[in-house]
């Protein structure tokens, strides 16, 4: 698996840390109540398909990277800069 | 008064000599990383021509101007070699000695590499560099001349990165 780097370009899976679903940038409000952050927290869809995810690129620039893919294909559909 | 010896990173492992490539230490003088404070990353390029004569290298890329060199070291980062750099509106962190610095050249030099590193070194120019890995390490990879890379990674892994290129160096060559 290879993965494009915004800043590096086509890298090896092997220098990216991988995180966990992009959902951890959509972060509640203090006060959205316990479900919010239940969910926000805890739940996460296990889509079979396109997802969204976060990944280091550790062992490159250090940058964190959302990654548009397909669980199904293994395609990588798009990767961008998490910090604009 | 005690008189101190200064011991370089690969002091008694280099240099080596294996097939047609060679491994030798690279003396980096002073090293200090650059990272422009938010918005200020051109007014740090800016400072930077004014004082050095080089700008802030692009992404994978480096600059050069007598002794300093400036080689892009990660997302809004780059290190300062041979100078000190003499800028505002950048946090600048002296890492002199916190890196060893060595220089694999020769004939097959990319065979070399590629044993132990996953970026495609063909696809690299001189003057080109990659923050990637050789196998374990975390690396700063530059292209210096035809057959010619700088390798850079913390000082502590000194030893194993020697051991890791000597490794491949012994393999290419055992292919003859």
């Amino acid at each position: 698996m290879r993965l494009t780097c915004p800043l590096c370009g086509e890298r090896d899976r092997r220098e990216f840390y991988y995180q966990g679903e992009a959902v951890m940038l959509d972060r509640p409000a203090p006060d959205a109540g316990d479900e919010a952050w239940d969910a926000y927290l805890h739940l996460r869809d296990n889509a079979a398909g396109e997802t969204q995810d976060l990944w280091c690129h550790e062992a490159g620039c250090g940058a964190w990277i959302k990654v548009t893919r397909n669980t199904v294909t293994h395609e990588v559909l798009k990767t961008e800069l998490v910090a604009k | 008064m005690v008189k101190l010896i200064a011991k370089s990173p690969c002091d008694g492992l280099l240099p080596l000599t294996i097939g047609a490539a060679t491994l030798t230490e690279v003396e980096t003088g002073p090293i200090t990383s650059i990272s422009p404070f938010k918005g200020q990353e051109k007014a740090v390029s800016e400072a930077l021509k004014a004082a050095h004569g080089t700008a802030f290298p692009a992404p994978n890329r480096t600059t050069a101007k007598d002794a300093a060199r400036l080689i892009w070291s990660g997302r809004g980062q780059a290190l300062m070699l041979g100078a000190v750099p003499q800028i505002e509106s950048a946090a600048l962190t002296d890492q002199s000695d916190a890196w060893c610095c060595v220089e694999i050249a020769g004939d097959g030099v990319q065979d070399v590499l590629a044993r132990v590193t996953p970026v495609d070194t063909r696809a690299m120019k001189r003057g080109h560099t990659a923050r990637t890995l050789v196998q374990h390490i975390n690396v700063a990879l530059t292209r210096t001349g035809k057959d010619r890379f700088e390798v850079m990674a913390m000082r502590s892994m000194a030893q194993t990165l020697v051991h890791d290129l000597q490794r491949a160096m012994s393999g290419v060559a055992a292919r003859g």
